[in-house]
């Protein structure tokens, strides 16, 4: 293993793996502010360089945190499937990258592969990768997923539906129910996230919620995103529910620090199967973020694409339904301006896709970097031509709860029409059966969310 | 196949619910977006269900983008929250409430936005400056800080901190010199403890804005705060804006609490523990 290179007449080197992987990413303040960043713009060519001729096997052998000490290392290590691992261990990233790329090398080949693939590697390779290199890969692999309906197919994009109230008002949040659902949106999910953790106010909403689905007959999953232990008490005192939500880290004690550990999500899964609404078999929601495990203090030395490739090894352990980067929500110390943030949601994408699990994305921005909507709407389009599962939808974009800003519920319409894709099939004939879209494109009446209220079919 | 008679009652309960309920808190957005065209057989009921939420609701289309309106109203608002984080608070706000001014360990904004760590400090300067100020030991120190959002400090400080200072001399207690700190963060305050000795400290600051207020501060208080201390031993206040807490309100309100956590030596969730916080959450 070689930690070391000269680069225009200047020699690089390196202490360990780690080191390579954190200088050989682009530019993100988070590493910076981790005091982790490559110190020069040659210095991160140095890095990829270095990075370029490591082996499979140096990847996984140097894990960002020790397997002894870390659950989430564990997870990932004890999935990987020996036998092909065997088949990858003398490859370097050049070659593997130069490999998923070319166009012979099929998805399934793709898929079979990333069974022998830590996060390590799968990390080392983005930092590889310019931003086309991201679509382009990505564009080849589609993950599926089932709860009431099948997310993922190629040739959909889905939304997921986010209604939130400042001050979780029912009606206020259905009103922006049936505002996003006139739009089209809501086929991955109608998903709140709400002011009170509570187990009485996470019931009012899902008893709500899931009288709409009901009701209307929606082909689409439920869910509220209070804190997991939150989510079981709601589950077991009998709330209706198709899935439960975490936010999740690529570390152990960026677990502990949300508040749970993998026998948690574990019992929320067997909760669900006995007495969950939806058929499943993937009825978990992940949310991730770059910079989410610097922000607690957890990153463990390591930067934040690395610690973000682990949370979706994480992730795959339990089969999820969704997992969506909330990308530009953690906030300019971690990812500083637009430039960063779609960098980081295209290098999310990729990383979730090659793991193997339903990736979507929260395009969106706070109001204390120097990004706006139209950075996001870049996201979005660049993010559904790599395939992603989903985007979210919020009345013109604005969210009231969050204060933060995402995709208007009219964006994935209008990239559904751009780039001729579907909505998930199931709510793709429902919202044509409810006169909302006609041949894919919305009707008269779409956006009108009155229709709701009177009760009316087209 | 859908299941008209339960639709027709969720109809019937939202809408009964939706007219019963008082109007939402202050967006005034979404009450100024005007009816999409061609819908006005709906409009009473879009206007019931405005009425319960300041999302972005009804706001029509042009083909599956936003109308023009809606689109420069967003625009606007985006454009209001940014100048609020980016622009500095006035002197002459300064000037007039007598707030000798400091800055902390940020050059700039853009040091300000991306070091945390150095809106937690000030620099020697700074301290000894601080130290000139606070000339006798105190019970209480006050001070602002920009934070995320300048308007706030100007849309709300003049209402509040006179209101705050008399009701916390009011109690008995000694009151240090208040001051300013541009590019503070909150944790500063333990820096300020540490520094002057005073017991509770009280930080007004600006919020990350939101679209619908750039206005919003927020208090955070604590008792003897010191540097790596748990941050759930802060008390804190939010949402003091016109829309929400208003100044003036807060200023008493927090008067109080300041008496409450100077008597019981504790703040945050050592507060609640006890049983002390009866009074932190009746608003």
């Amino acid at each position: 293993m070689t930690l070391q290179t000269t680069l225009q007449n200047k020699s690089f080197s390196f202490a360990d793996v780690k080191e390579v992987l954190a200088k050989a990413n682009e530019e993100k303040s988070g590493d910076r502010l981790a005091g982790i960043a490559a110190g020069s713009d040659l210095e991160r060519v140095a890095a990829k360089t270095v990075l370029s001729n490591l082996l499979v096997s140096d990847l996984r052998e140097n894990p960002a945190v020790p397997y002894e000490e870390d659950e989430v290392t564990r997870i990932i290590q004890d999935g990987v499937n020996e036998r092909i691992y065997g088949e990858l261990r003398g490859w370097s990233l050049a070659e593997l990258r130069e490999w998923l790329l070319d166009q012979n090398t099929t998805e399934a080949q793709i898929k079979r592969a990333a069974q022998g693939m830590t996060a390590e590697v799968i990390a080392g390779l983005c930092k590889l990768m310019g931003n086309l290199d991201l679509v382009y890969a990505a564009a080849k692999l589609r993950v599926t997923a089932h709860c009431n309906s099948t997310i993922g197919e190629r040739g959909t994009l889905a939304t997921r539906l986010q209604p939130n109230h400042s001050t979780d008002s029912v009606e206020g949040i259905t009103a922006s129910l049936f505002e996003g659902l006139s739009y089209g949106c809501g086929d991955a999910l109608i998903g709140l996230n709400p002011v009170n953790d509570t187990v009485a106010s996470l019931t009012q909403v899902l008893r709500r919620f899931d009288e709409i689905k009901r009701s209307f007959e929606i082909p689409t999953q439920i869910c509220v995103l209070g804190h997991i232990g939150t989510q079981i008490a709601a589950l077991k005192n009998g709330a209706p529910m198709d899935m439960i939500f975490q936010s999740i880290a690529g570390s152990q004690k960026g677990n502990e620090a949300f508040g749970f550990s993998g026998d948690t999500v574990r019992e929320a899964q067997a909760l669900l199967k006995r007495q969950g609404t939806a058929a499943g078999p993937n009825v978990l929601y992940f949310e991730t973020g770059q910079g989410s495990e610097l922000s607690s203090g957890t990153h463990c030395g390591a930067d934040q694409v690395t610690m973000e490739a682990r949370c979706y090894g994480f992730a795959k352990a339990f089969s999820p339904f969704m997992v969506n980067t909330v990308v530009g929500f953690i906030g300019p110390e971690y990812l500083y301006d637009s430039r960063q943030v779609i960098r980081a949601g295209l290098e999310d994408h990729f990383m979730g896709k090659l793991t193997g699990i339903p990736m979507g994305c929260d395009c969106c921005y706070t109001n204390h970097m120097p990004a706006d909507q139209n950075d996001i709407e870049n996201l979005a389009l660049l993010l559904a031509s790599a395939g992603a599962n989903y985007i979210i939808g919020v009345p013109g974009g604005d969210d009231i709860m969050l204060n933060y800003q995402t995709n208007a519920c009219h964006d994935a319409a209008a990239i559904r029409e751009v780039l001729g894709l579907r909505p998930i099939a199931a709510f793709d004939a429902w919202l044509e059966r409810m006169g909302i879209t006609e041949n894919g494109k919305l009707t008269d009446r779409a956006g009108d969310a009155t229709i709701f209220m009177r009760g009316e079919r087209s | 196949m859908t299941n008209e008679a339960l639709a027709g009652q969720i109809a019937a309960a939202v809408l009964a619910e939706m007219r019963r309920e008082a109007p939402a808190p202050a967006d005034p957005v979404s009450q100024k977006e005007a009816q999409p065209p061609g819908q006005t057989a709906s409009g009473e009921l879009m206007a019931a269900m405005k009425k319960s939420t300041s999302a972005r609701i009804g706001v029509g289309r042009a083909g599956a983008r936003l109308q023009t309106r809606t689109m420069l109203r967003l625009r606007a608002d985006h454009a209001a929250a940014r100048d609020a984080v980016l622009l500095d608070v006035s002197q002459g706000l300064l000037d007039r409430l007598q707030l000798p001014a400091l800055q902390s360990c940020c050059a700039s904004q853009t040091e300000f936005l991306t070091r945390p760590d150095l809106g937690r400090c000030l620099p020697e300067e700074g301290r000894k400056a601080l130290q000139k100020l606070q000339t006798a030991p105190c019970d209480v120190l006050i001070f602002l800080a920009d934070g995320l959002s300048s308007r706030a400090i100007e849309a709300n400080a003049e209402n509040l901190l006179p209101v705050l200072l008399d009701g916390v001399k009011a109690q008995g207690l000694t009151v240090g010199t208040a001051f300013f700190v541009r590019y503070g963060r909150v944790a500063l305050m333990d820096q300020v403890a540490a520094l002057t000795g005073a017991r509770v400290v009280c930080v007004l600051i600006g919020e990350r804005p939101g679209l619908g207020s750039a206005e919003s501060m927020s208090a955070y208080l604590a008792y003897e705060p010191r540097t790596g201390m748990p941050e759930a031993n802060r008390t804190v206040v939010s949402n003091i804006y016109s829309g929400g807490l208003a100044a003036v309100e807060a200023g008493a309100y927090i008067a109080e609490l300041i008496g409450t956590i100077h008597k019981a030596g504790a703040s945050g969730v050592q507060l609640r523990e006890r049983g002390e916080y009866d009074l932190a959450i009746k608003r």
